[in-house]
């Protein structure tokens, strides 16, 4: 009577260890965000190849409201509205402040795919903009390092160029929105096909060195008036 | 010759009166007349009456994209068209604002406008008929809490002929059996909650029944299993089968699922995850256990979906399933575990799992191509996802990993061929 028992103690033993030589799942923020590094790459740095989105160290508040305007359809990419559709507020905010917080290394950018006269063009549009035409430059907002500025407004470099391409065509066709008064929405309006190829371009080719990290809100003085910067805290 | 022609009229007159006198006769509600009790309690009224409107998950469609609460404009989408939720807000213009709970009461149970109209059934009063008199005035009393949100109703875009109204009288006549629900004596308290908040409020069999090519449901399969309409899930049959249904499910895991979104075995996706996240999480203790015991009691109320046979040779399948086993070893078994046993209540168990191993393999072939998270809910509120693969995997990949997941540790199920799975990587959610 007792060999069985203790037969069936070593097979339940045994089976005990099978099942746990498996590691077992960490508890961590990054284990359950492990489906959204599939496409943005890991801790969120993506490819600056690709077109899917460096994620890592843009500030929390942007990121956060991007996770918002996919819910709200304000931004329009299925695949990302089914994957939120069912999170909580307080849960896409951890979510958001996660990624703000990775730091990992830039990969290098891709060789420029315009011609000198446009990557001029570019240059002059990101940190002069147009006076003429009453367009502000990129800088003006977005931080004299394009690296972005805490706590609402995202990087511009260290991005795949299609990326910043389909954004900025998305504004175009009405397809993305931020919080009105929507003031990237009256900037993207005011440029040209060429305007957009020049400065894409332009943004797409420059390596990000030295800190990457936004700089703080007390930087930049806006010229335009921005509900994603009124709301950017909240 | 006359006279023929005279007989053949009379027929045709009598065929017409008979018709006529059977829409009416079938579109008649017995207990349309009841008269609406005053609540002893107004506050009280009013939280009851919004616990109830949470139930029936009236905000999943009566809310657009990043609309109002309640404001309506969502298009829900059926095989004849789009039909547009309207605005249940007490707007005077725009919504109900000018209701009186006798209309809001006609309109749950009898599936009429307050100008009387006939309502399209998109709007399940076929379930909600079952409701108690004092259940409707209670969501309406909430209603009119809400803040009246001035958005003006759209019109619903149907073809011919499903855009002439009139024609609901015949659809009435097959498909809506008006009603209150109506206990059953020889069945515990509990059970009978159950059955008044699934074949009510819950509206499970908007879903989970077959619909036939006019739309209805057939009245003894409710929760006969079949493929959502338009949204293309497969919404599983619920009963007590053990092979079928939700017989190997405890109680208990059947009651965490439905307010956690996970349970030890398994977590919810696509439109399931939706409800639960919206609705069925606020289900107080005892309704979802009243809701899972009557569960449990139903019997298999159709024969399980046919798969379409397969024309493999051993060798081809052996190769598919090999292919299978590489990429499952390399993308899944970090979270799904070597043998499928997943991690419980945080990856799903796929060995066993009837969503896997179901005939219809639409489910996990699009929990494959999209990923996903099960819902946030009071009982996981941070649950863990799962990565779209659709960007990084060919269909034949995705068939040959699906193909083997439904044939491994004792799993058996057929094989998923690449343009099933084709079918559903163009497919936009709604």
């Amino acid at each position: 009577m007792l060999r069985p028992r203790i037969a069936m103690l070593c097979l339940l033993l045994a089976s005990w260890r099978l099942a746990h030589a498996e590691a077992a799942i960490p508890d961590t923020i990054a284990q359950r965000v492990a489906a959204c590094v599939a496409c943005h790459g890991k801790e969120g740095r993506a490819a600056s190849d690709g077109y899917y989105p460096r994620i890592a160290g843009k500030p929390a508040g942007y990121l956060y409201h991007q996770l918002l305007n996919f819910r709200a359809g304000k931004r329009t990419y299925p695949i990302m509205t089914a994957m939120l559709d069912n999170l909580s507020d307080a849960y896409l905010r951890e979510i958001a402040q996660y990624f703000a917080d990775q730091h990992p290394p830039y990969p290098p950018p891709q060789p420029p795919q315009a011609d000198a006269a446009q990557l001029e063009r570019g240059r002059q549009l990101v940190h002069e903009g147009d006076r003429s035409r009453k367009l502000p430059a990129c800088v003006a907002c977005h931080g004299a390092r394009m690296t972005g500025v805490a706590p609402a407004i995202p990087g511009l470099i260290g991005l795949p160029r299609d990326y910043l391409l389909g954004q900025i065509g998305a504004w175009k066709i009405g397809t993305r929105h931020a919080a009105a008064p929507d003031c990237m929405a009256q900037v993207v309006d005011k440029l040209s096909g060429e305007d957009i190829v020049a400065v894409t371009a332009w943004l797409a080719a420059q390596a990000v060195t030295g800190d990457p990290a936004p700089l703080p809100a007390s930087s930049v003085e806006p010229p335009l008036e921005c509900g994603s910067l009124q709301q950017g805290a909240r | 010759m006359k006279r023929f022609l005279l007989r053949i009229a009379a027929l045709l007159l009598i065929l017409v009166a008979l018709f006529a006198a059977w829409l009416a006769w079938a579109n008649r509600n017995p207990d349309l007349e009841q008269a609406s009790a005053a609540p002893t309690d107004a506050g009280a009224q009013i939280a009851r009456g919004a616990y109830l409107a949470r139930i029936g998950n009236c905000i999943g469609c009566h809310t657009a994209r990043g609309g109002a609460a309640y404001a309506g404009g969502l298009a829900v989408p059926t095989p004849f068209g789009d039909i547009y939720a309207s605005n249940l807000t007490p707007d005077r213009a725009n919504g109900i604002g000018d209701w009186n709970s006798d209309d809001f009461w006609r309109a749950m149970h009898d599936g009429r406008g307050r100008d009387g109209r006939l309502l399209y059934p998109a709007f399940p009063y076929t379930n909600y008929t079952k409701l108690t008199r004092a259940d409707s005035d209670a969501i309406f009393a909430y209603l009119k809490t809400l803040p009246p949100a001035q958005q003006p109703n759209r019109e619903p875009e149907l073809r011919f002929p499903y855009d002439q109204r009139a024609l609901l009288y015949v659809w009435r006549a097959l498909y809506f059996r008006p009603g209150q629900y109506v206990a059953d004596a020889s069945k515990p308290a509990a059970w009978n909650r159950g059955a008044y908040l699934t074949q009510g409020l819950g509206h499970c069999s908007a879903c989970h029944a077959p619909r036939d090519g006019f739309g209805g449901t057939g009245l003894r399969e409710e929760l006969g299993g079949g493929m959502i309409p338009m949204l293309n899930w497969y919404a599983p049959p619920l009963n007590g089968n053990q092979a079928a249904g939700l017989g190997g499910w405890s109680e208990a895991d059947l009651a965490a699922f439905l307010k956690n979104g996970i349970s030890s075995m398994r977590a919810a996706s696509g439109p399931m995850a939706e409800v639960i996240h919206g609705s069925l999480q606020y289900l107080r203790e005892d309704d979802v256990r009243a809701i899972a015991s009557y569960l449990h009691s139903l019997p298999q109320q159709l024969p399980p979906p046919q798969a379409t046979p397969e024309r493999l040779g051993k060798e081809e399948k052996r190769a598919i399933l090999e292919l299978g086993q590489s990429l499952y070893e390399d993308r899944c078994a970090g979270c799904h575990r070597a043998n499928g046993t997943g991690a419980s209540g945080i990856y799903p168990r796929l060995a066993g799992n009837q969503a896997v191993t179901s005939p219809m393999a639409v489910n996990p072939i699009r929990v494959v191509l999209n990923g996903g998270f099960p819902p946030s809910t009071a009982g996981n509120p941070r649950p863990y996802g799962m990565p779209p693969f659709a960007p990084t995997m060919s269909d034949e990949q995705v068939a040959a990993v699906i193909s083997y997941i439904r044939n491994a540790w004792g799993n058996e199920a057929g094989i998923v061929s690449p343009a099933e799975v084709n079918r559903y990587r163009t497919r936009q959610e709604r």
